[in-house]
């Protein structure tokens, strides 16, 4: 069992969890993710650690509310258990001293990338970060990537916040300033991950992206997970989740990311009907 | 001794019918109640060489739990059986038997083999219901074991060197314990219930499980002999293999491991109920010709919106390593065979398979191996129509237990290796047994490694 000790709304429909789990905030390293089950007939989904505190015991979690396990996730409290929480699973982030390092996160990208950028700075490289939002009050955990950033750019689509514009918009500007780059680590919705991508291989900097396909066991069993990589099947909870991101197929991945989705939206539907509507108890 | 006449019909174990068992997931056969069983009992002739017990890897006393069913004694046959077998509700459901016990039974040179396993199974089940019995236990003797795995290797070891006053506690990835008996074997042939039942003897020995613990992530293997005074891997063969051919990652198809754990493990025929939802189409083509992939194929048949579910195999029935009752199962349930059939590429449109291009096999001549290895006839392709596809062509021992590791002797095909008389792997107080050293075998077999690595564990414990 694993009691939540603490638990804060971030912004719309983003909760942070801090979860009781020694063994695994032992062992986290950045770039690795726990799989967590919320209730007897729940199922199985896969979190980022996205920091932890192996004297306190803890692993923080940040969940964006999206479907039906998420929605119901974010009705437990402080002191409620979560039954299974496993981990930590994935190979951590292949970290060295590069130099100057630019971690891109959007949205939900900033769990992987907070952590990973921890450990990128531990090694002794400058860091920018580039952090992309729909809108200003989408925005979270601005200050704790200031904290271990040695700049920040923030970029809103609608301009509410910030450089106005996309993630690439930032990194393009950063390119734009005769800054040297070294090295690019990025995470969040695919579409995005791909830009970036598509943006460094141009200018022919070395890239990484930290993958979200579909998971079951999260151990290497299932196989629901695989992606191509270079033309090779790779299957991301064992062998990454972070890939040579020039390398990787980002369409077909977007498509296998919707095989559940019409059953999906059945799920949260039902679920909707039986709380109150909002999806929240 | 006068000369008993053999009775060469063995009787039927009842069985539900398929037109009513597609519709669930219940179990599909009934079990021999008391009468039928004492009456196939009588059929074992109690022969003097008794062959059926050197068929079974674990030695189970055939002729003396037989004759005690025959004598309407069946817990104390289910207690002679549990001397040498924990699991008798599912070794008599899933072994082998055609190969092991019932295949050397000398009775079936004559007529039909004794139903070893149906009786097995009867005993088992007769004593689940009067109440079984808790296990004996020696004096503690302060040594710690760790055991990697709950399927029927980890089990079996926990189970005996906890008998012998060890203290045990079992590490599991998943959050249920059981292995491929909860997450691969579906429920119509071996009920979840079942499992329980027959763990709950780990409970009474005060065997301890973590679950959602990974040996090589959560602790390493390395850790845990530190921690440890011996350790025992059967982290079992999950690792699926691929077939890599074009298509392989649209939408629709998948690996049996997916497919099976999110019907048997997660409960998706339930879903929306249970929360883990699984895609059918209409049509559904099962590549292989296992275990697993008769349990794919009579699975997916119970699935809303399924309407034809084909095996498609590339050498003939006669090769097909499945168990023969599964394959006839399968085929009462209406799967369609398609041997000699070999795909060689999945179509896609808008990301979705919509049909499978198979090639038509032929049998070459035996090869040194004496297998005969089937061969594409040239010309013959076509494409099945079909909207799922889910493949079944094996799997090897997965990695990731030996992750970190240095030094533990691992062979070609991922498998641990290990001296055949102990089960000791290359590094020093650690045994392995189960699919994790045959990269895939049966549930007894496993159980027979287990039993040997724990006598052996118990001597390297004593003289350590
Ligand atoms: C390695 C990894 C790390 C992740 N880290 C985070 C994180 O830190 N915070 C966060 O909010 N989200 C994270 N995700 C995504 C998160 O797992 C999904 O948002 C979640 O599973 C959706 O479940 P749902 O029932 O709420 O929504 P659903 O309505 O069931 O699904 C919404 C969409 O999420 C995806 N999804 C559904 N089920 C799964 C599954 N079992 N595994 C992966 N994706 C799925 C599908 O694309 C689906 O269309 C991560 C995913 C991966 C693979
Ligand atoms: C679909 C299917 C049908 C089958 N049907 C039959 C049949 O009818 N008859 C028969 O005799 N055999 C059958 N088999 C084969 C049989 O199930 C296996 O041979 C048997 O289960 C092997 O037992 P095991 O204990 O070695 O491993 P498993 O049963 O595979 O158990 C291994 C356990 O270890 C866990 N594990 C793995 N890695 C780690 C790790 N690093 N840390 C912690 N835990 C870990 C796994 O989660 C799993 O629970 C079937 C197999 C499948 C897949
Ligand atoms: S355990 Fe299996 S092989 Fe052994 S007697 Fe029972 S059914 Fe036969
Ligand atoms: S071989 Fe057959 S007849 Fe002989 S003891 Fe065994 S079960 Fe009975
Ligand atoms: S999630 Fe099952 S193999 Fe990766
Ligand atoms: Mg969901």
């Amino acid at each position: 069992m694993y009691k939540i000790v603490r638990k804060q709304e971030l912004a719309e429909n983003v909760d942070e969890f801090v979860i009781e789990a020694p063994d695994i905030a032992r062992k986290a390293k950045p770039g690795q993710f726990v799989i967590v089950r919320i209730s007897r007939k729940g199922e199985r989904i896969p979190l980022t650690i996205a920091e932890k505190d192996p004297e306190e015991g803890t692993i923080t979690l940040m969940v964006q509310r999206v479907g039906k396990t998420t929605f119901h996730l974010s009705c437990f409290e402080e002191g409620h258990v979560i039954p299974d929480v496993v981990g930590p699973l994935g190979k951590p982030t292949h970290i060295e001293k590069w130099g100057h390092v630019v971690c891109v996160g959007g949205g939900l990208g900033l769990a992987p990338i907070h952590h990973i950028a921890q450990g990128v700075k531990e090694a002794g490289n400058r860091i920018t970060t580039v952090m992309g939002f729909r809108s200003k009050d989408l925005i979270f955990w601005e200050d704790k990537m200031k904290a271990i950033s040695d700049r920040v750019i923030v970029t809103t689509n609608d301009g509410s916040y910030g450089m106005k514009g996309l993630v690439t918009d930032g990194i393009q500007k950063l390119i734009d300033e005769g800054e040297k780059i070294d090295m690019v680590i990025t995470a969040g919705p695919v579409p995005m991950m791909k830009a970036v991508a598509g943006l460094t291989k141009k200018y022919n900097i070395p890239t990484v992206a930290s993958l979200n396909p579909i998971m079951v066991d999260g151990t290497g069993m299932c196989g629901a997970c695989r992606v191509t990589v270079g033309g090779e099947i790779k299957f991301a909870c064992v062998d990454g989740p972070e890939f040579d991101a020039h390398r990787v197929d980002f369409d077909e991945l977007m498509n296998r990311l919707r095989m559940f989705k019409s059953l999906e939206g059945e799920a949260l539907k039902e679920f909707q009907k039986k709380h109150c509507g909002c999806g929240r108890e | 001794m006068a000369k008993k006449e053999i009775k060469k019909n063995r009787i039927p174990v009842p069985e539900r019918p398929a037109e009513e068992r597609i519709k669930d997931f219940n179990e599909v056969k009934l079990g021999y109640t008391p009468e039928l069983a004492m009456e196939e009992a009588k059929r074992c002739i109690q022969c003097p060489t008794q062959p059926c017990v050197e068929g079974c890897p674990v030695r189970v006393p055939i002729p003396q739990f037989i004759k005690l069913i025959a004598e309407g004694k069946f817990v104390e046959a289910a207690r002679k059986i549990k001397e040498e077998n924990i699991l008798p509700s599912i070794c008599g459901r899933v072994c082998p038997q055609e190969n092991q016990c019932e295949g050397v039974c000398v009775v079936g040179k004559i007529g039909d083999p004794v139903a070893i396993g149906a009786l097995e199974a009867f005993a088992g089940d007769y004593e689940a219901k009067v109440g079984i019995e808790k296990p004996q236990k020696d004096e503690p003797t302060g040594k710690k074991v760790a055991v990697v795995g709950s399927g029927p290797g980890g089990i079996t070891c926990a189970a005996d060197l906890a008998k012998l006053g060890h203290s045990v506690t079992i590490f599991e990835a998943l959050h249920e314990p059981g292995g491929v008996l909860i997450y691969g074997i579906p429920e119509f042939r071996l009920p979840n219930e079942i499992v329980y039942r027959e763990l709950e003897i780990l409970k009474d020995l005060g065997v301890k499980i973590k679950l959602n613990y990974v040996i090589g992530k959560t602790k390493t293997l390395e850790e845990l002999r530190e921690e440890f005074d011996a350790v025992f891997i059967a982290s079992g063969a999950g690792l699926p293999y691929m077939l890599k051919i074009e298509g392989l990652n649209l939408n629709g198809v998948y690996a049996a491991n997916e497919f099976l754990t999110r019907v048997n493990l997660m409960g998706a025929s339930r879903f929306p109920d249970y929360d883990t939802p699984v895609y059918v189409g209409k049509k559904v083509a099962v590549i292989g010709g296992g275990n697993t992939a008769m349990d794919v194929a009579r699975t997916a048949k119970r699935l809303k919106g399924v309407e034809e579910v084909y095996i498609v195999y590339r050498r003939s029935e006669a090769e097909m390593p499945a168990r023969v009752e599964e394959v006839h199962h399968a085929k009462e349930e209406g799967v369609i065979f398609k041997t000699l059939t070999n795909p060689v590429k999945f179509i896609g449109k808008d990301g979705w398979v919509v049909g499978m291009e198979c090639v038509r096999m032929e049998l070459s001549e035996p090869d040194e191996s004496g297998r005969r290895r089937p061969v594409p006839i040239e010309g013959s392709n076509f494409v099945l129509d079909v909207d799922t596809v889910v493949l079944a062509i094996g799997q090897g021992p997965n990695p990731i237990v030996m992750e970190g590791v240095d030094g533990l002797e691992v062979g070609k095909w991922g498998q641990i290796v290990v001296d055949p008389e102990t089960c000791k792997t290359s590094l020093e107080g650690v045994f392995a047994g189960g699919d994790v050293i045959h990269g895939g075998s049966t549930v007894i077999q496993a159980m027979g490694d287990a039993r040997k690595a724990a006598a052996a564990i118990h001597e390297y414990l004593l003289e350590k």
